[in-house]
């Protein structure tokens, strides 16, 4: 077995009681159990970390995501030939949410993609998928233009309703960046790539840092009265919460862009040409609808229902699959998500879901759990 | 601290000998690694369960893990304590945070058990 990676703040994640696991590779906090004043602002733990983002503004550490930038004369439109969105529109300044996709229109990843200057794209994409994305994406693109990956720097994530508050008192100037707007800043001594976004359904910011200012910025943000630090267990349960799909999980090679929902990452002006990657079939996918569809669950009861459990429909027969599911710690009882054949994937739906082999009745449900409260 | 009348399996579940009544939970160490949990799930009154056998479920927010029964014997009573609030275990996982008893069939097997030390000794090696 191979050890996992550490990151640029590993020492100060296990200075602060971080509790770390192997996730994609990398050495990372599931929680923490925080000592002294940081355990009085907040007491660690999934549960707490995840109210208290919810609450006030949590730090994530997401250095194990793959970050890089593309640049070069007509790099959006050398990178629209292998996603959904409208790439070449984005404004520097601004970033979308968008698909990798293969040729039957199946999900390769899912990424950011922000204009940080006309021609200069940066990426940010899944730990786990980083080194295939990467190769997927140099084999595709013309001479001129080049992925490097920004191997040497730490990409934190500071979430929640007192998030802009916190992050102004050191850079007022990101705070005025509207939700998914992007800008370099000076912060603490270092210059930083701050986006106005997150993998919440809180406000927030994400802000790629040089590894050798880490500690420095997450010490300052920490510092700060309204900021706990928040590891994997929150960050999974706050997305779910949020209706916003993990890959590998909810979403993969073999689920194609229609079937997961995620139809809106198309553009629009991708939709007159379906000029991608699996486009023709997610066109008629999407004209004739598809046979399954994502959907939210709600199980009665109390026991959290998990991924890989079966759902069932009213005969009882399986006719879908749980994709994610955990105990909501905003709701205070199980949510999960899945696929369902379309004509069960109406909100209000009774189906079951299979738990240790006993059913438990569910109904379908709208995305997300938790309203979003996005700048 | 754990306690010199305390058995332990390598399921990191505990054990207590009342004449042949055997209370179970898991140790401190499980709860901790396990983090806060949300949901348990206990066994039937008079089930009858082999050593080893999955008859309890705890989960924390992101998983769920199989309690055993680290001796074979028959369900006596559960504690709805951590079923209505399963809190309580991560608080006192080896006094208040019991799961069930048993009516152990032969109070010899115990002795398969780990002791206190046996049972620190077995956490230093897994975590080396």
């Amino acid at each position: 077995m191979t050890q996992p990676i550490p990151l640029p703040l590993d020492a100060w994640h296990r200075a602060h009681g971080g509790r770390m696991v192997a996730f994609a590779g990398y050495a990372l906090p599931v929680h923490y159990a925080p000592e002294g004043a940081l355990a009085a602002r907040c007491r660690g733990g999934v549960l707490a970390e995840h109210l208290h983002c919810r609450a006030a503004a949590a730090l994530f550490d997401v250095s194990h995501m793959g970050q890089a930038i593309l640049a070069g004369p007509g790099a959006a439109t050398a990178l629209e030939a292998l996603v959904t969105g409208d790439i070449a529109g984005l404004a520097p300044g601004r970033q979308r949410y968008t698909l990798l996709t293969n040729e039957a229109g199946g999900i390769i990843d899912d990424l950011m993609v922000a204009a940080l200057a006309p021609d200069r794209l940066l990426l940010v994409v899944n730990a786990a998928n980083k080194a295939g994305d990467f190769s997927h994406i140099a084999a595709a693109l013309p001479d001129r233009i080049t992925l490097s990956p920004l191997a040497d720097r730490a990409l934190l994530a500071l979430q929640g309703p007192r998030a802009a508050a916190a992050l102004a008192r050191f850079c007022a100037a990101a705070v005025a960046l509207p939700f998914q707007g992007i800008g370099r800043f000076p912060l603490l001594g270092t210059e930083a790539l701050i986006a106005r976004s997150g993998y919440t359904g809180e406000d927030g910011f994400e802000l790629s840092i040089p590894a050798a200012a880490a500690v420095t910025v997450a010490d300052a943000l920490l510092a700060e009265p309204e900021v706990a630090p928040a590891g994997l267990g929150a960050r999974d349960s706050l997305r779910l919460e949020a209706g916003l799909c993990l890959h590998g999980a909810d979403i993969d090679a073999a689920t194609d862009v229609i079937t997961a929902g995620l139809a809106w990452t198309i553009g629009k002006r991708r939709r007159a040409t379906w000029d991608f990657p699996g486009g023709a079939r997610l066109r008629d996918l999407l004209r004739t609808g598809p046979a399954r569809r994502r959907v939210g669950l709600r199980p009665e009861g109390r026991a959290p229902v998990r991924a890989g459990a079966p759902i069932l429909d009213p005969s009882g027969q399986a006719v879908g699959i749980v994709t994610s599911g955990l105990h909501s710690p905003s709701l205070g009882a199980p949510i999960a998500m899945g696929y369902v054949p379309a004509a069960l994937a109406a909100p209000g739906t009774a189906v079951a879901l299979g738990l240790r082999g006993t059913p438990v009745p569910a109904r379908v449900t709208s995305l997300p759990f938790i309203p979003h409260r996005y700048a | 601290m754990p306690s010199p009348d305390i058995r332990y399996s390598r399921d990191h579940e505990w054990v207590r000998l009342d004449g042949d009544i055997a209370t179970v939970g898991i140790t401190d160490h499980a709860q901790e690694a396990l983090g806060d949990l949300v949901f348990v799930e206990l066994p039937a009154i008079d089930r009858v369960v082999e050593a080893g056998e999955a008859c309890a479920v705890v989960e924390s927010v992101k998983a769920a893990s199989d309690v055993f029964a680290p001796l074979a014997g028959k369900v006596v009573e559960t504690n709805q304590a951590v079923v209505d609030d399963p809190a309580v275990i991560n608080g006192d996982a080896e006094g208040e945070g019991w799961l069930f008893r048993l009516e152990i069939d032969d109070p010899a097997t115990l002795d398969a058990l780990m002791d206190a030390d046996a049972y620190a000794a077995f956490l230093s090696e897994s975590e080396a």
